[in-house]
């Protein structure tokens, strides 16, 4: 796979299983609020867990898993880590 | 530290929220009151169980669909909460957890030691809002286990409050939640808010409610009667760094979970090993509720005990009391209220509701649903649902009436009520699944494609057409995936019995008014000339035998009952087929139908009962006129 950027923010779903990246922006609104509860704010450093079909992704941080549907994954902006690996 | 909680008279404003206290009449106003609050799958209910023993009151909450349990715990009243990741108004649990807690005396704060990252938000929220708690740090064999260390003075230290290890399975102990409650103080707050709650306090009556207010929680400030601040991001970003940041000082992990569960855990979620998992998940639910309870146990119950020894007895009873009347045939006939309605309630109902609810709190307790949710998230997107809705979805082939009831757990109102619609509309429930399966098995290979095609093409379309046309968005998929755990069985005999109970309390007294319509009906008449109104339809429209008319009304009241009276007629393959569809579509059971109209409100119920009807019968005219 080709290296990204490192300081380009793109979108969740262009994520790849196994890739660790650096949350850029978070939707705002009530969303946003239940992001930062469950440990999703903007700085945190969370690596791809799964990317399903269709484009649901589960982020891995720690031991916490946490589920994202497409629709919202478009709105969440990260920065790869590491070039991307 | 501020004063908050003024014990004796309350501020006026307060009288606009539900007061715990009414909930369950008859409480001791002065006992001290304890809250359990925590995150999802915790185990708040488990400590709950051993402080208050076998005596526990549990309540609706009222406006809402929420249950509440109370116990004691010597002179204190104990309160459980539904599971939440912060305080505030966002869901239906939110606002119900928020209302307990504001009258908390004590808050006991169960925390999850291998989640603390996700758990301490909420700690530090009860902290803010100057509650005096003590926090639990629960799953300690866990965190041994795996190797995680938690430096808990320190973590005392930096929340300014009691830090007490604790393994809720292997049970507390009464001297250790003594000391719980002992122990519970206010903890420490950032300089920067502390200051800000100050200046919000001379406003409203209590730090909790000033904090909320600030996070513009609009419950709080309906309260009040004014706008809801606008600091919530500022406030929940400083709360999310402080916790971020007291961890890094507290906390050491760096193994990476390995164990067995954490793998089946990834295969649920992934389609390739996710939907052999769901269908062995499946079978085994069909196995135990569908077979088991439903025909082996419900055939002893209802056909023994109910139409065998009860029935008898009450007619005969009744006979010798009343003697031969008009009134008999109310009673004690063919849908009499102690007769067919005391047979299906206790002797049906209550076996199936039973193990239907012991399926699903197992479900839950496990960790499976929300992955299964996460995996079939984006396949439902059509519908306009996002993954939890394959919950309802999935139990709705057990029982339709249950299923509607756990369409509460959706998001938005239009996520609830196209699920509901498409449950009452599409999904054939257990006990129609089995007369369907063997009406079909003796119509041969292509009229189950058909059937099943058509079922297929009914759900798309219904899901597509009432996404496009109903107004509201649907919500993504947000969903913390709990660890995955073996269920304990204590834990899930309570949740079931106290389900099945509510269920039970709540719907037969409905069954009793449903039977009575029926009964009064079939005396004056009105039942004949129904069928006799649906006819032409069923003859002309469907090309089906008169008498088919007689099963479709028979389906309002059972919806097996309609299938199993297409039993006796002589149809054609096609025929079976066209009369399948039309009972599937068809208006739901009495149950469900009543299940609906309290869940989504008679407007919203007798439109989509309305629907069904109209859906049922134009669907299968059509089919028929294709293929006949």
């Amino acid at each position: 796979m080709a290296p990204q950027k490192k300081d380009k923010a793109v979108s969740l779903t262009r994520l790849k299983k196994g890739q660790v990246m650096r949350v850029h922006s978070l939707p705002v609104g009530v969303l946003k609020a239940q992001l930062i509860r469950l440990g999703l704010n903007e700085g945190a450093i969370v690596v791809c867990f799964e990317r399903l079909p269709g484009g649901t992704i589960v982020l891995q941080k720690r031991r916490q898993l946490i589920a994202i549907g497409h629709a919202l994954a478009k709105e969440i902006l990260v920065v790869f880590q590491n070039g991307g690996e | 530290m501020m004063e908050n909680r003024d014990q004796g008279k309350r501020p006026a404003h307060l009288e606009k929220h539900v007061h715990v206290k009414s909930l369950f009449p008859g409480d001791d106003t002065g006992q001290t009151k304890v809250v359990l609050v925590g995150n999802p799958n915790v185990g708040k209910s488990l400590l709950f169980n051993e402080m208050s023993g076998l005596y526990v009151d549990v309540s609706n909450y009222p406006g809402t669909t929420i249950q509440v349990s109370k116990g004691e715990f010597g002179t204190h009243a104990v309160y459980d909460t539904p599971g939440i990741y912060g305080v505030s108004s966002f869901s239906e649990e939110e606002r119900v957890a928020l209302d307990i807690i504001l009258e908390a005396d004590v808050v006991l704060n169960i925390v999850d030691g291998t989640h603390l990252e996700r758990d301490l938000f909420l700690t530090q929220q009860l902290i803010d809002m100057g509650k005096r708690i003590t926090v639990l740090l629960n799953f300690m064999d866990e965190v041994e286990t795996q190797k995680i260390r938690i430096d808990v003075q320190k973590l005392a230290h930096f929340l300014g409050v009691a830090v007490i290890p604790i393994t809720a399975v292997k049970g507390v102990g009464r001297e250790t939640i003594e000391k719980m409650l002992r122990s519970a103080t206010e903890g420490v707050q950032r300089e920067e808010l502390h200051s800000m709650l100050h200046t919000m306090l001379s406003k409203v009556g209590s730090q909790a409610e000033a904090l909320l207010m600030l996070e513009g929680d609009k419950t709080v400030a309906e309260w009040h009667g004014v706008s809801p601040g606008n600091h919530l991001e500022e406030i929940y970003v400083e709360r999310r760094n402080r916790v971020n940041y007291v961890l890094n000082q507290v906390l050491q992990d760096d193994h990476a979970e390995s164990h067995v569960l954490h793998t089946i855990g990834r295969w649920a979620m992934t389609p390739l090993t996710g939907i052999p998992l769901l269908l062995a998940v499946l079978y085994a639910t069909y196995v135990f509720v569908g077979k088991w309870v439903a025909v082996d146990l419900v055939g002893f119950t209802e056909i023994k005990i109910g139409q065998g020894l009860w029935e008898p007895w009450i007619r005969s009873a009744v006979a010798s009391v009343i003697g031969e009347s008009w009134l008999n045939e109310i009673l004690v006939g063919e849908f009499g209220v102690f007769t067919m309605t005391v047979t299906y309630v206790l002797f049906l109902l209550l076996p199936l509701v039973g193990a239907f609810h012991l399926m699903l709190s197992m479900l839950e307790d496990s960790g499976y649903l929300p992955r299964l949710a996460t995996m079939v998230d984006r396949s439902l997107a059509f519908l306009g649902l996002n993954g939890r809705a394959v919950i309802p979805i999935i139990l709705g082939f057990g029982c339709i009436t249950s299923a509607t009831i756990t369409t509460r757990l959706l998001t938005s109102e239009k996520e609830k009520t196209i699920a509901t619609a498409i449950l009452q509309f599409v999904i054939p429930c257990s006990a129609q699944m089995a007369v369907i399966a063997a009406l079909l098995a003796g119509a041969g290979f292509a009229p189950v494609l058909l059937y099943i095609g058509v079922m297929l093409c009914v759900l798309v379309a219904a899901g597509t057409i009432l996404n496009k046309t109903l107004k509201g968005e649907s919500q993504p998929l947000l969903l913390d995936l709990p660890p995955l755990r073996l269920p304990r069985l204590a834990n899930v005999l309570r949740k079931t019995s106290i389900r099945t109970y509510h269920f039970m309390k709540e719907a037969s007294g409905w069954f009793f008014v449903g039977a009575l319509a029926v009964s009064v009906a079939q005396l004056t008449g009105a039942l004949q000339v129904l069928v006799n109104a649906l006819k032409p339809l069923v003859v002309h429209w469907l090309q089906l035998p008169p008498e088919a008319a007689t099963a479709f009304v028979m389906g309002v009241v059972r919806r097996d009952f309609g299938a199993a009276g297409l039993y006796h007629m002589s149809l054609t393959p096609l025929q079976i087929v066209v009369a399948l569809i039309t009972i599937t579509l068809f208006v739901p059971c009495i149950a469900s139908l009543i299940v609906m109209m309290k869940e989504r409100g008679l407007k919203e119920g007798t439109v989509i009962w309305i629907g069904t009807f109209v859906g049922a019968f134009a669907v299968a005219g059509i089919v028929s006129h294709i293929v006949m």
